[in-house]
């Protein structure tokens, strides 16, 4: 069937089959910072916005983003290159196959809280597994982003 | 040192960092052409089966569908899997497709086809027939029962570890020092206790995968996630019985190892398929082939005798592991070793004698492997608990009792191949651990009001830093146009960022920036040849052979510099960025000397050097969690984890605290919640992460991370390892503060919410009856 979608900021029209998940359609369609770490919608890594959303692309049918936006890491550069280097700072992103989706459902942490708590941060990033840095590192970096915009330095 | 480090010590970031946060492409899937041909691999769904028959015609006739493989298709050399030096230890016990299948996941046909839709169809319809067999799927009955796992003629073992295929035997030793028995005797106080883990996943984020093409030049070119590409050549050689010259190996950017990658799990199947039917291929393992037939940590017994006097002194250990290798040998010989080698010795203080025998057992269950710790982690957790209970049984503070007892820089360590503890600073790290920790107000029991109990648990651990004798580490060095570096190296960076910190080293060496190093690797025609990443070897093994390769190309720019300024070499001083005279009379500029080496030279401006150690100083550590135990629930929360780390020098102290941060993560899952169970048909529980259950960022504590650095002397600006040594202090330290808050040992792994909430019904149920 065929769908059509704002992907990036680009209208996209494109035929799937019924059964074709968001995250199959989307690294057919080059964004490739889409990662698939366990096809049970637990670990996190293939979060992309749906409508500015964070959702799971691993368990969303493509036909459902039919009429609807979705963004990836790729429509979002400059948004995250705003605190990812506070990440790298760190040395938090490790081997980094976890890091497009922790970036995003970062970004929807942000723009849904600017002024989170540490806590706060934990709370809503507990869906995204990382395997390598034992999760304080990312913490540490998203703090540091966090106090940087306080004083003025960014 | 004598001069001041510029590089080194820094915390610089990681040289891939920003290319991984913006989620550029970089990983197998993102860097290969996906137009190939799909793999997938057919399943036994039995233990332990002979295939009577298998037919594939109405598969193969699935459109899309290019070639279905069988037993009856494949090379009938064994070979095995493990990615270590030859000869391997682990015995050649393997074939790409068996007529016999020794555990459920193990593979029964390999599918190829245009499509995923097409393949999984075709799965579907390969039609098998088992003569299904009794299965030895508990490993304490595998020795010598009746059923073998691997009865065939053909299995052999080119080392003498002790294996013998027709008693189910992996391996099998015992060695000692000192009369243990007698030295018992003597104590005041012994008792035996026995502990068991089980087969944990690495669960790195990126699942098994690889690509595989026929090149321009007629070889097989393997583009895989994979820790050792220079062991992949030669195994996947063996595999397919081709000559290693055929076959060309590297690795991007790999999603997390932890050792699940130090053996080929995945390479095989795409590799016989592109090679038999020269078309490219590529195998991605789901999340639940990776839990089914990865390769996880060794199950493992470990028994345990102490001998100790009433004053706290411990005098012999008598320790005996069962390992369980699963249905190959992959790593089944040597992981074992580690739980006697990296747990006795932290006890050699008073140490009067030990023993240490083991036994590796193959049973009908997913073949084991390697996973960060390597055995360590099993044989620290029976021997720290041990010490803890004694400690408990004699009134001393465990603190002080591992005080009175640890090894102590200098002494030679009998249980560690009798090699000495050069740098040793694990009293500093229990010492200061203690105070970071706040040992002398957390280490007493205390109930909350809401009837919660915090408790606090402490332990100390070893690794190794490579494997002596064995391990070789290289680099290649190059000078290049306005004079910058390329570093060539075989070693893997998985995540690690062993590239950042061999260009620290490199720019330390050649006093220049970071940023004037690239570093490229691992490649196996490329790279200069290395073991790969694993055994906790990079920093300390391939950081050596960067010092020395540096050390000579310094000496080649100096000769080329020489020609131009007319002058003997040993009259030069290098500076970096440019050569002078020692009497300063005249300088040349790097950029100069690399501009010249490009044009009417006779002397290549690059050096390539090798690095292997006779010894393999450990890294030394002390761990002290606080829980808070629900006795209604049973349910454990980490408040939070200290850990003191003697790595040595720590390269990238950024670095290093990560890797210990996500050590010690990983081994609270261990501990607490991932765990393997198989129902009595030997199919395993945890096939998914809905049923794995990894720690969240909600489960960790607080995690408060110190170096108390040793200097050693023959590591690469003083450096020892990090990478491994960090998984192994959880699991006794939490156990001992389970104890604490339950007054239950818990002896086997994970401790879960209901046993410990049962084990404290039976208490009060007891209690109320008397």
């Amino acid at each position: 069937m065929e769908i059509t979608l704002t992907l990036n900021g680009k209208k996209r029209t494109a035929s799937v089959s019924p059964d074709t998940m968001l995250f199959d359609f989307l690294r057919n369609h080059g964004c490739y910072s889409v990662k698939c770490g366990c096809e049970t919608s637990a670990c996190g890594l293939c979060t992309v916005l749906l409508d500015g959303k964070p959702v799971l692309s691993c368990s969303v049918l493509a036909v459902r983003a039919d009429g609807h936006t979705v963004t990836t890491l790729e429509g979002l550069q400059e948004e995250a290159s705003e605190f990812v280097g506070f990440i790298a700072d760190q040395g938090a992103e490790q081997c980094g196959f976890c890091n497009p989706g922790f970036v995003m459902n970062t970004i929807a942490l942000l723009r849904e809280h600017p002024d989170p708590t540490d806590d706060e941060i934990r709370a809503y990033l507990a869906g995204n597994l990382c395997r390598c840095s034992g999760y304080e590192g990312q913490t540490r970096g998203i703090r540091a982003y966090l106090n940087a915009k306080k004083e003025g330095l960014l | 040192m004598n001069r001041e480090l510029k590089s080194v010590g820094k915390g610089v970031r990681k040289k891939d960092a920003m290319q991984l946060l913006l989620g550029k492409p970089a990983y197998v899937d993102d860097v290969t052409p996906s137009d190939c041909l799909v793999v997938k691999v057919l399943r036994s769904p039995h233990a332990h089966a002979l295939i009577r028959e298998i037919k594939t015609d109405v598969a193969e006739k699935v459109p899309g569908i290019a070639e279905i493989f069988t037993y009856k298709d494949v090379p009938q050399k064994r070979f095995t899997m493990a990615g270590q030096t030859y000869p391997e230890p682990s015995p050649y016990d393997r074939l790409i497709l068996d007529q016999r299948v020794r555990f459920v996941g193990d593979a029964v046909a390999i599918v190829a086809g245009e499509d995923e839709r097409a393949v999984d169809k075709a799965l579907r319809l390969i039609k098998v027939q088992y003569d299904v067999l009794p299965a030895v799927l508990d490993f304490h009955e595998a020795l010598d029962n009746e059923i073998l796992v691997h009865p065939e003629e053909n299995w052999k073992a080119l080392c003498d570890v002790g294996a013998d295929n027709k008693r189910n035997l992996c391996a099998q030793g015992m060695e000692s020092d000192g009369d243990v028995d007698a030295v018992i005797e003597d104590c005041d106080i012994t008792f035996t206790r026995t502990f068991h883990t089980k087969a944990c996943h690495q669960a790195m984020m990126e699942t098994f995968r690889t690509y595989t093409e026929i090149d321009p030049y007629g070889r097989l070119h393997v583009v895989s996630s994979t820790q050792i590409v220079f062991h992949a050549r030669r195994i996947l050689a063996h595999a397919l019985d081709i000559p290693k010259s055929k076959i060309h190996v590297e690795k991007p950017r790999i999603g997390g190892g932890f050792g699940a990658k130090q053996t080929l799990i995945a390479e095989i199947y795409p590799a016989f398929v592109t090679w038999t039917t020269g078309r490219p291929a590529k195998m991605i393992y789901s999340r639940k082939e990776c839990q089914t037939s990865g390769s996880p940590r060794h199950e493992m017994e470990v028994t345990v005798r102490i001998g100790a006097n009433r004053d706290g002194t411990i005098r012999a250990l008598d320790v005996h592991t069962l390992s369980n290798t699963g249905a190959f040998g992959e790593h089944g010989p040597t992981t074992v070793g580690l739980s006697g080698h990296k747990s006795i010795p932290l006890y050699t203080g008073e140490l009067e004698a030990f023993r240490f025998a083991y036994d590796v057992v193959y049973t009908n269950v997913e073949s084991a492997g390697a996973y960060r710790g390597y055995g360590a982690t099993q044989g620290i957790f029976a021997v720290e608990s041990v010490v803890n209970e004694l400690a408990d049984m004699l009134g001393m503070d465990p603190v002080d009792i591992r005080m009175k007892n640890m090894v102590r820089e200098g002494q030679i360590m009998p249980a560690y191949y009798n090699e000495p503890a050069s740098a040793c600073a694990l009293d500093k790290c229990m010492l200061r651990c203690a105070e970071r920790f706040g040992w002398a107000e957390k280490y007493p029991v205390r109930r909350m009001p809401d009837g919660k109990i915090r408790a606090a648990g402490v332990a100390m651990a070893m690794q190794g830093s490579g494997i002596s004798g064995v391990d070789v580490g290289s680099a290649a060095v190059k000078l290049n146009d306005d004079g910058f570096y390329v570093l060539r190296i075989g070693a893997a960076d998985m995540g690690t960022g062993c590239d950042t910190i061999l260009a620290q080293m490199t720019a330390e060496c050649m006093d220049c920036s970071v940023d004037d190093v690239t570093v490229f690797g691992a490649d196996s025609d490329a790279s200069p040849y290395d073991s790969g990443s694993y055994a906790s070897s990079t920093t300390y093994v391939t950081g050596r052979a960067v010092e020395k390769a540096c050390l000579e190309l310094k000496e080649k720019i100096c000769a080329v510099a020489a020609e131009m300024l007319g002058c003997a070499a040993s009259d030069l001083v290098f500076h970096g960025r440019e050569v002078e005279k020692a009497d300063g009379s005249a300088s040349v500029s790097l950029a100069d000397i690399a501009t010249k080496s490009m044009c009417g030279n006779n002397i290549a401006l690059e050096a390539t050097s090798s690095h292997s150690s006779p010894i393999s100083p450990p890294p030394f550590m002390a761990g002290m969690a606080e829980i808070e135990l629900d006795p209604e629930t049973g349910a454990v929360e980490v408040l939070n984890y200290t850990a003191v780390v003697d790595c040595g020098t720590a390269i990238n102290p950024n670095l290093a605290r990560i890797q210990t941060e996500g050590g010690l993560v990983q081994a609270i899952g261990m501990t607490l919640t991932e765990n393997i169970r198989y129902d009595d048909r030997g199919h395993l529980t945890e096939n998914s992460f809905l049923q794995y259950k990894l720690p969240t960022r909600l489960e960790t504590g607080r995690l408060n991370v110190e170096f108390a650095s040793s200097y050693e002397q023959s590591g690469p600006f003083g450096a020892k390892s990090i990478g491994e040594i960090v998984i192994n202090t959880p699991a006794p330290a939490l156990a001992h503060a389970i104890h604490r808050a339950t007054g239950h040992w818990y002896r086997e792994l994970p401790i879960l919410p209901e046993t410990i909430a049962l084990d404290l019904a039976r208490d009060a149920e007891n209690g109320a009856a008397e």
